[in-house]
């Protein structure tokens, strides 16, 4: 347990004295008060649907209208769901193994009286708390905008709602690390490790105007399986469902699709959940689910995405406990 | 007295696919020496390195530090054991002494005797100055003195040093090896010194061992093995002649003690039981031959080493 919290405590002031580490949060903090504050941002686009006549209600949720607004930019739910979190979490993960291998200092550090899977656990953790830490700034910069410039404060529900944002932000976090960590255990170029995740990344990357690599994959994939003639038809039916069944293969949209319930629960179609990921805006619905009701429906998608990086994690952690150090 | 066993394996065995790395390597290394692991580039020392150090397991045999199972006990075995790596790193964009003190603390040390003992260490090597510019900025040569830092840092029993010279120039090779000495001596610590620098070990070493192709070709007290080496305690000498005549070849082989002369030109070689000169100069004089020149062949390590690396 030592081992794991020196390389913990280690690789923590590692990610916030580096270049590297203190250029990732100016960015975070930047996009976040630029999504807010910036002339296309929320608080712009929250003030020109005032002057317009009220067509959706804000319900009950008239905080969390600032992460998931959007003026002319998209969403900081976009930012957050598309940009930030993977790159801080591909950023912080993809030179964790092989780095040391490279600059020599992973040898010297076996050489120690520690517990090999120390190194790899330790750098984990590290990176989840340097994400947790990203997020929670960024997070309470957003509500300090919001409560100053609008003068609304959180009602507990929304507050309720935005900690359990903060959760799954740092499990999505959490399984981009795990990716890159993967890559970095496998390859022995940070080179290649670095461009290995950014394509995976970009493959998922959900585009501000709506879809992704991905979903077009997923319907390639649904109209060789499932092709049909006319819409409104059974076999379209079949189509759109395996198209979806494929989309969500995608973490990206797992995330996306888990966070627009949480802080926009009154959007209630497919396509007011997408929209809400793209530059349009939320639709408010006057009957919001519960927060009881939004967990059960959301709880597939955080299963899955914690699944799949608790499968990441272990892959890399087998391939480096097993790892031989050899002589080069 | 016999000393303490410190290092020791037994028929230890390393295969990479088919090939035979370390091939049934016997080595008793004792407490207090410093033990020069010489071989040419490939001969499969790092890899006997690192299964002592229970970083890459052994294909057979074992390997023993302080009597801890390096394969079964690795982290007993790298509590009292120091290893500095051929291409030894260090966080670039950390300083000098955070890099020493995250070894210090991986070790276990108190908080309280980490800054002490990096400090002290850093003074030791002569990097004080250097202690909280960060490591990218150094020289190679830096890069190596903290790494016996870091060993000092650690202060182990055992410390293996894997060309722990590389890359430094000719003064401060000199520098570092007795640098390296003192430390053993200092802190009676057992060093193992990897290198294919001959005279380097042959500086400071009072044991050596030769890898070639993962076989142990030699292995001893560093003087005794040139006798050995060259036949049983024979010697050559060699005598330049103004003139050589079959007498005075005669003259010579009737010196008690002479096994062989053998000529070649003006040039005769001498062997014998023992440092015969003067009984070979007064021989020949004796004989009225003109002596030029007379050249005892040293025991050198390096004939050894030419020797078994032409086999190789």
């Amino acid at each position: 347990m030592k081992g794991l919290m020196t390389v913990f405590y280690k690789e923590v002031a590692d990610h916030f004295t580096s270049w590297k580490g203190t250029i990732l949060f100016v960015t975070m903090v930047l996009v976040s008060v630029f999504a807010t504050l910036g002339p296309q941002g929320a608080i712009a686009g929250l003030r020109t649907q005032l002057a317009t006549p009220v067509q959706y209600g804000f319900g009950r949720f008239a905080f969390l209208y600032l992460f998931t607004t959007s003026g002319e930019m998209p969403s900081f739910l976009w930012f957050i769901c598309a940009f930030l979190v993977p790159i801080v979490g591909i950023v912080l993960g993809l030179d964790a193994i092989n780095g040391e291998k490279n600059n020599g200092t992973l040898s010297r550090l076996l050489a120690q009286p520690i517990y090999r899977d120390a190194v790899i656990n330790g750098k984990f953790l590290a990176g989840v708390v340097a994400i947790a830490i990203m997020l929670t700034t960024t997070v309470l910069i957003v509500s300090a905008i919001g409560l100053a410039v609008l003068g609304i404060a959180p009602s507990s529900e929304e507050i309720a709602r935005l900690l359990l944002f903060w959760g799954v932000g740092i499990l999505y976090g959490a399984f981009w690390l795990g990716l890159a960590m993967l890559f970095s255990v496998y390859f022995r170029s940070v080179a290649t490790s670095a461009v290995c995740a950014i394509g995976i990344w970009i493959f998922f990357f959900p585009w501000p105007t709506g879809g992704s690599l991905m979903s077009m994959a997923a319907r390639l994939v649904a109209n060789v399986l499932a092709p049909y003639q006319q819409v409104y038809t059974a076999e379209w039916v079949r189509n759109a469902g395996i198209q979806i069944t494929a989309s969500r293969f995608s973490p990206t949209l797992l995330f996306g699709e888990a966070i627009s319930v949480l802080l926009a629960p009154g959007a209630t179609t497919a396509k007011q959940t997408l929209q809400l990921l793209t530059a349009s805006g939320a639709l408010w619905m006057p009957g919001a689910p519960s927060l009881t009701q939004t967990l059960l429906t959301i709880w597939p998608h955080l299963a899955t995405i914690g699944g799949i990086t608790a499968l990441l994690f272990a892959i890399s952690y087998v391939r480096f406990m097993r790892e031989e150090i050899r002589a080069t | 007295m016999a000393k303490q066993v410190v290092v020791e394996t037994v028929d230890l065995t390393k295969n990479y696919d088919k090939t035979t790395v370390v091939d049934k390597l016997n080595l008793n290394i004792e407490e207090g020496d410093i033990f020069g692991f010489l071989g040419p580039n490939g001969a499969g020392k790092t890899t006997t390195i690192l299964m002592l150090l229970g970083l890459t397991e052994p294909t057979s045999g074992t390997a023993h530090i302080y009597g801890y199972n390096s394969t079964r006990e690795p982290l007993k075995v790298k509590r009292i054991t120091g290893y500095v790596p051929e291409k030894v790193g260090f966080y670039d964009d950390l300083t000098a002494s955070y890099n020493l003190a995250y070894t210090a603390r991986l070790n276990d040390l108190p908080e309280d005797v980490v800054m002490k003992r990096v400090e002290d260490s850093l003074g030791i090597v002569g990097l004080s100055d250097k202690a909280e510019h960060q490591v990218g900025t150094f020289s190679k040569g830096m890069k190596q003195r903290l790494a016996i830092t870091d060993i000092l840092v650690k202060m182990p029993k055992v410390a293996i040093l894997d060309e722990p010279t590389s890359g430094i120039d000719p003064e401060g090779i000199v520098q570092m090896l007795d640098m390296i000495a003192n430390i053993a001596k200092e802190r009676n610590m057992t060093i193992i010194m990897c290198s294919h620098q001959l005279y380097q070990v042959q500086r400071i070493c009072n044991r050596v061992g030769m890898l070639v192709n993962g076989k142990l070709v030699i292995e001893g007290l560093l003087d005794q093995l040139g006798k050995d080496a060259l036949g049983g305690g024979q010697l050559r000498i060699e005598v330049k002649l103004a003139e050589t005549t079959s007498e005075l070849i005669d003259c010579v082989r009737r010196i008690s003690g002479v096994v062989n002369v053998e000529r070649s030109g003006d040039l005769l070689f001498i062997t014998c039981l023992g440092d015969l000169r003067a009984q070979i100069a007064k021989a020949i004089i004796n004989a009225n031959g003109l002596l030029v020149e007379m050249k005892i062949q040293a025991y050198a390590l390096e004939d050894i080493y030419r020797k078994y690396f032409k086999e190789a």
